[in-house]
C-alpha cells in the first residue's frame, strides 16, 4: 500500500526528517510512537502533501505510484485520508454541507453514518466551531467514513476524548481499517500516531515504529514497543542507534 | 400570479432573471403581498394577511392622515443631507413614491411581503417607504432593488422609516442588484419601542459604481433588540461605503452588527457604530473581510460607551482565506478551486437570529439565488 524510501523533509529550510524508510502492506495497520517534536505529525503531513513540508530527498510510493510530487487533493483522490488532531474551524461552512460534498451528494449515506457517529445535531453547525475534543474526533471519523480512504492516517485519535466517546471512536476507527473483516478480506491500511496506546484496546496493530529526532529508531511489535516505552520512557530510544 | 403584477410579468427573460437574483418572486406565489415600482410607476398586489396592509405611500397618506402627522419624515429628517432634500423636493413636485406597510396590533406574516424597486428607463428613481408594526405585530419583508440588464447609468435615492411598537418584530431583507454605473444612496432608520425587535439583512454581490448608506436603529424602548447582517461583494470598479449603527438608548437594549465583505478588486468601507447610552445594555460588532483579488476592505468598527453599565465589544479581521482551511478540504478530495469556493460560500452564509424557520428558508433561497450568479 505505502512505501517510503529514504525520506528527507525540510520545514522552512530546516531538516526535520532525516531519511525515513517505512513499508505498510495492504490490510496492515501500523502505530507510530515517539516523543513530542520527533517529527511524527510532519511525517503524516508530508505523506499527504501539505504545503510547507519540502521533500529534499527520497520518495513516497502509494499503490505502486510515486506520489512524492502530487498535489494534496490528488493523493486524497487516490485513496489517502487523514484524521486531524486539531482541524481548523471554517466559519459558515456547515458540517452537513461538507459531508454531502465528501459523499458525492448521497444524503442517505450521510444520514446513516452521522446517525451512527451521533453527530446529527452538529450537521447544521459551523465545522469544528466550539466542538469539544470528542466531537472533533467524531466529526473527523465521520468525514473519513464518507470519504472511504484505502489508507488512513490518524494523528492521536484518542487525545482529548472522554470515556464516553472513546469506545464509539475506537470501534469506528477499527471499522475504517476493515478490522471487522477476516484478514484475507482486509484491504484498508492505517498509520496511527499514539502517545498512550489506548487505541490498541480497540484494534490490533500489525507493526510499531518509534520516531526520535526525525529518524525511525525501532521497528517491531506495537504492544511490545509500547510496553517498553511505558516502563523505560523514550530515553533508551533516544540513545538507541540500532534500526 | 397575483393581480397587479402584469408589469414585471411582461419584462424580458433577462430582466426577470435579475429580479429573481434579487429575491423577487415573479408570480408572487410565496409572498403574502407585492409592491413593484418600475422607475416611478407603481403596481401592487395587496397583502393577503389579516391585519397587514401594504399600499403605495401616496394612497396611504390620503387614507390615514396620522401617517403624515406621525411617521412621514419623522425618524429620517428631510434635512439630513442633499439626498434626503432631493427626495423631499421630488415628492413636493410629483407626489411621493414608495410603499407603506401597516401591521395592526397582534398581526403576523410568516410568508414575507415583497417590494421591488426596478430601474428600467429613467435616470433617477426616488423612493420613500414607511413600515409600521403596531403592538405585538410581526412583519417580514423582502426588498429587492434592481436595475435592468440594459440600464447602466442611473441614481437611486431611497428613504425608509421603520416604526416598531411595543413587543413588535420587523425583519427586512434587502438585496441589491445594480449596474456598473449606478449610484445608490439609501437612507433608513428604525425606531424600536419596549421589547421590540428589528432585524435587518443586506446583500449586494453585483457590480455597482457607488453605494453609500448608514442605516440606524434607535432602541428607545426597554429591552428592545436590533440585529444587522450585511453580506457584500465588491467586484472591480465597485465602491461600497456601508455602515450599520445602533443607539442603545433604553435599559436592557442590545444590538448585534455583523458584516461580511469580499473584494474582487473593488473597495468596501465597512463601518459600524454602537452607542451604549443606558444601563444594562449590550452591543457587539463582528466584521470580517476577505481580499480575493487586489482591492480594499477598510473596516471601521466603533463602540461608544456613555454610561457605566454598558458592555460593548467588537472583532474585526481582514485577510485572505487561510491556507490550512483550504488544505483541510483538499485532504477530503476537493481541489483547490472547489475548496476555495466552498469556503467563500460558507463565509457569506450569515444567518440572522430570531427568524421563523419557514421565513429563513425563503431568505436563504433568495440569498442562494443571488449567490448563484456570483
Amino acid at each position: 500500500m505505502l512505501t517510503i524510501e529514504n525520506l528527507h523533509v525540510d520545514i522552512a529550510g530546516k531538516e526535520i526528517l532525516h531519511g525515513i524508510d517505512l513499508h505498510i502492506g495492504e490490510g496492515e495497520t501500523h502505530v507510530l510512537m515517539g516523543p513530542n517534536g520527533s517529527g511524527k505529525t510532519t511525517l503524516l503531513r508530508t505523506i499527504l502533501g501539505f504545503s510547507g513540508y519540502t521533500v529534499t530527498e527520497g520518495k513516497i510510493i502509494f499503490k505502486g505510484h510515486d506520489v512524492t510530487n502530487l498535489p494534496l487533493h490528488q493523493r486524497a483522490r487516490y485513496g489517502m485520508g487523514i484524521m486531524f488532531q486539531r482541524p481548523p474551524t471554517i466559519s459558515g461552512l456547515k458540517l452537513g454541507k461538507l459531508l454531502e460534498t465528501i459523499s458525492g451528494g448521497k444524503p442517505e449515506f450521510v444520514a446513516r453514518h452521522s446517525n451512527h457517529m451521533n453527530m446529527n445535531e452538529f450537521l447544521d453547525r459551523d465545522i469544528n466551531a466550539n466542538f469539544s475534543g470528542g466531537e472533533i474526533k467524531r466529526s473527523e471519523v465521520l468525514q473519513l467514513m464518507l470519504q472511504q480512504p484505502d489508507f488512513v492516517m490518524l494523528d492521536e485519535p484518542e487525545s482529548g476524548v472522554d470515556v464516553e466517546n472513546i469506545s464509539l471512536i475506537g470501534a469506528a476507527i477499527a471499522r475504517l481499517l476493515d478490522k471487522d473483516r477476516h484478514i484475507i478480506h482486509r484491504h484498508k491500511s492505517g498509520l496511527i500516531i499514539t502517545h498512550t496506546g489506548h487505541i490498541l484496546d480497540y484494534l490490533e496493530a500489525d507493526g510499531g515504529h518509534v520516531l526520535c529526532d526525525g529518524e525511525i529508531r525501532c521497528h517491531g511489535n506495537a504492544r511490545e514497543i509500547l510496553q517498553m516505552i511505558k516502563t523505560k520512557g523514550y530515553r533508551e530510544c533516544l540513545e538507541c542507534k540500532q534500526v | 400570479m397575483q393581480t397587479g403584477m402584469n408589469e414585471i410579468y411582461n419584462l424580458s427573460a433577462e430582466d426577470k432573471e435579475r429580479l429573481k437574483l434579487t429575491g423577487i418572486e415573479i408570480d408572487g406565489s410565496r409572498r403574502s403581498g407585492s409592491f413593484i415600482q418600475t422607475d416611478q410607476n407603481i403596481t401592487h398586489a395587496p397583502s393577503s394577511m389579516d391585519g397587514i396592509e401594504m399600499l403605495p405611500i401616496a394612497i396611504a397618506l390620503e387614507k390615514y392622515p396620522e401617517i403624515a402627522e406621525k411617521y412621514f419624515w419623522n425618524i429620517v429628517s428631510k434635512d439630513k443631507d442633499e439626498y434626503t432634500r432631493f427626495v423631499a423636493e421630488t415628492e413636493e413636485k410629483n407626489g411621493p413614491k414608495g410603499f407603506v406597510v401597516i401591521a395592526r396590533k397582534g398581526s403576523k406574516n410568516i410568508m414575507p411581503l415583497q417590494a421591488c424597486f426596478f430601474m428600467l428607463n429613467e435616470k433617477v428613481q426616488t423612493v420613500h417607504n414607511i413600515i409600521i408594526a403596531e403592538e405585538g405585530a410581526e412583519v417580514h419583508l423582502i426588498t429587492g432593488c434592481v436595475s435592468s440588464a440594459h440600464k447602466h447609468e442611473g441614481e437611486h435615492y431611497g428613504i425608509t422609516e421603520f416604526y416598531i411598537m411595543k413587543g413588535a418584530t420587523v425583519s427586512n431583507t434587502m438585496i441589491h442588484t445594480w449596474g456598473d454605473n449606478i449610484e445608490v444612496h439609501p437612507r433608513s432608520s428604525a425606531s424600536v419601542a419596549e421589547n421590540g425587535t428589528f432585524l435587518s439583512n443586506y446583500v449586494t454581490l453585483k457590480p455597482v459604481r457607488y453605494i453609500q448608506m448608514y442605516p440606524e436603529a434607535h432602541l428607545t424602548g426597554k429591552n428592545s433588540v436590533a440585529r444587522f447582517n450585511s453580506v457584500v461583494v465588491a467586484p472591480k470598479g465597485s465602491h461600497l461605503d456601508l455602515g450599520q449603527r445602533a443607539y442603545l438608548s433604553a435599559e436592557g437594549t442590545s444590538a448585534e452588527l455583523v458584516a461580511r465583505a469580499i473584494t474582487r478588486g473593488g473597495t468596501v468601507i465597512s463601518r459600524s457604530h454602537i452607542v451604549g447610552d443606558a444601563a444594562n445594555t449590550k452591543g457587539h460588532i463582528e466584521c470580517k473581510g476577505l481580499i480575493l483579488e487586489d482591492g480594499i476592505i477598510h473596516a471601521v468598527p466603533e463602540i461608544e460607551g456613555r454610561v457605566q453599565n454598558t458592555e460593548l465589544s467588537h472583532e474585526a479581521a481582514v485577510g485572505k482565506i487561510a491556507k490550512d482551511e483550504i488544505e483541510y478540504l483538499m485532504s477530503r478530495g476537493l481541489d483547490e478551486e472547489e475548496a476555495t469556493a466552498t469556503i467563500i460560500r460558507g463565509f457569506l452564509d450569515v444567518r440572522i437570529k430570531g427568524l421563523p424557520a419557514d421565513l429563513q428558508k425563503q431568505i436563504d433561497a433568495a440569498i442562494d439565488a443571488a449567490e448563484s450568479g456570483f
